[in-house]
């Protein structure tokens, strides 16, 4: 079927992000909305609004109930799950579509089998993906788990299989700690995630995160090459990059074919992230997580691919086939995203919500702001610190890195802290632009680079 | 006998316990001390301790668990 309308059942910038993509379509939208998110952007920009409910995610956009009877009161023709929230719920997912709607993502089945940490290491293991070395599959005793730790060595991490997104891990330096944390993970992950199932990989102690963009529409699958996701702090993105710059040819190719391969192997609906960690040492890659939903970081891979993934992932729920052949995918220049949160870089990234009394946005060619701010806008203090996303291109990386310094600088929000700074002092920091890091990079770099940075400003001040 | 208000330094959810499966850091009726915590503000995902900051007899809260609270809003009372 075509779509002909839809309901944006998330909030912030990527609804806005939806609303534009859908426009483009001509697609009417529909808009959901906490008690607390009225006067949100997409509120505005949408052609319609309901009110699903008070604050409280668990309320309103986590609530199954309330987001479907929203859609089926609009009669709308598909419900967009954008990212978090309930983006990757299969229960949500198959509520969507019994109630004669598309859900814009997987099938619930889909979701389901990915989402398993453990069944997705078992189905990436069969398309022939390396994955981290660690336990075939669950682990229901101590035993089992001294076993491979055994095999793999420490240390090592212990997992929950119903997590995901650096959710419900703890990490066993030797065999006393495995031992100690082994049923308290149980227990947690049993409390956290409704399910106790464990799983152990060890921890690859110098790794970057890469992870390649795929489309699927059930016959055919392509990937839209990779990102470069190594700059985090408490296992959270910071700054993305695409292409991986330092990433050799060969090793792209392989990592790239990879995620084709997986997606082959479960017939891939939709857009989704393969994950993965890189040994730069070992030219080694191995598989962490399949993220069957539309990314935070998706505009880098747009922005050197000229796909716009989210209006795809929206004619491939309506039942399109692919409109790009794997051969049509050419990846050109370099893009970086940095994720501007309401966080105050300066007081341990404390989270600011407030109002924004003056915003102005840098403009000009290979420079796109995501955003779901205004001026006058309150960001609630209910929801995610992040308010919007700074992407820039341009023909080389050192190209990019100077016009992302510019575009910082003519970036400015004003009436609450932001991370700007941060960015900023990436951005002229030598070993970012050497690209020499790794997924523990940012958090050293932030108590010493950093630290001393803001301390020689706050004594010049 | 005065009564002594407790404010929410921030903005966000109030939160009665450290973890829904754990007591409360207060009852109903509570003495508390000034260093001694009386619930969390969970702002933007991020969980921050409300000490009492006054010493008291008898607390009485005035928000429920898990509601919203804006900034300066009374969150409990105690008796000096």
């Amino acid at each position: 079927m075509t779509i002909r309308s839809i309901l944006v059942a998330n909030r912030g910038e990527i609804a806005v992000r939806i609303i534009r993509a859908a426009r483009a379509l001509g697609i009417h939208t529909v808009q959901v909305h906490s008690a607390a998110d009225a006067d949100m952007l997409a509120v505005k920009l949408a052609d319609a609004a309901v009110d699903i409910g008070s604050p409280a995610p668990k309320k309103s956009y986590l609530n199954i109930a309330a987001v479907v009877d929203a859609a089926k009161a609009a009669g709308v023709d598909a419900v967009h799950p954008g990212y978090g929230f309930l983006s990757e719920n299969a229960d949500f997912a198959d509520a969507v579509e019994a109630a004669g709607m598309v859900f814009i993502g997987p099938k619930g089945d889909a979701i389901r089998l990915l989402g398993d940490k453990v069944a997705a290491r078992e189905v990436a293991a069969k398309a022939g993906v390396p994955t981290v070395p660690g336990s075939a599959g669950r682990l229901s005793t101590i035993e089992e788990a001294r076993a491979v730790a055994e095999r793999t060595g420490f240390p090592i991490m212990i997992k929950a299989a119903a997590g995901g997104g650096g959710r419900g891990i703890r990490i066993a330096a030797d065999l006393a700690d495995l031992e100690r944390h082994f049923p308290q993970a149980s227990a947690e992950a049993l409390a956290a995630f409704g399910d106790g199932g464990l799983y152990l990989e060890k921890v690859i102690t110098r790794a970057r995160h890469v992870e390649v963009q795929i489309l699927g529409d059930g016959q055919d699958f392509i990937h839209c090459f990779e990102r470069e996701c190594s700059l985090q702090r408490r296992r959270q993105k910071v700054w993305e990059e695409a292409p991986s710059f330092l990433l050799p040819a060969d090793v792209r190719a392989r990592l790239c074919e990879s995620a084709v391969a997986l997606a082959r192997a479960v017939g891939y609906r939709g857009a989704g992230t393969v994950e993965y960690l890189y040994d730069e040492a070992t030219r080694e890659f191995y598989f962490i997580e399949v993220n069957t939903r539309i990314q935070v970081e998706h505009p880098v891979t747009e922005m050197i691919t000229g796909i716009d993934l989210v209006e795809e992932m929206i004619r491939i729920a309506g039942g399109a086939p692919l409109s790009i052949r794997q051969a049509d995918v050419a990846a050109e220049g370099h893009a970086i995203e940095c994720r501007i949160n309401a966080e105050d870089p300066a007081r341990g990234f404390m989270p600011a919500p407030g109002t924004i009394t003056r915003l102005v946005v840098p403009e000009g060619e290979g420079i796109r702001f995501d955003t779901m701010l205004y001026e006058g806008y309150t960001i609630p203090p209910f929801y995610d610190s992040l308010v919007g996303k700074l992407v820039v291109w341009a023909e080389t990386r050192e190209a990019c890195l100077a016009r992302l310094k510019g575009a910082l600088e003519g970036l400015a929000i004003e009436g609450i802290p932001t991370t700007i700074p941060l960015h900023l002092a990436l951005a002229a920091d030598d070993s970012v632009r050497r690209g020499a890091f790794d997924t523990r990079f940012l958090e050293h770099w932030l108590e010493t680079e950093f630290a001393a940075r803001a301390g020689a400003t706050a004594e010049v001040a | 006998m005065s009564k002594i208000e407790i404010r929410s330094p921030l903005p966000g959810t109030f939160y009665r316990a450290s973890s829904p499966d754990v007591p409360p850091f207060k009852a109903d009726g509570d003495a508390v001390a000034s260093g001694d915590a009386i619930g969390l503000i969970e702002v933007m995902k991020t969980f921050q301790e409300v000490p009492a900051g006054v010493e008291g007899r008898n607390i009485t809260f005035l928000v429920d668990n898990e509601e919203p609270v804006m900034a300066g809003q009374v969150i409990a009372e105690v008796e000096a």
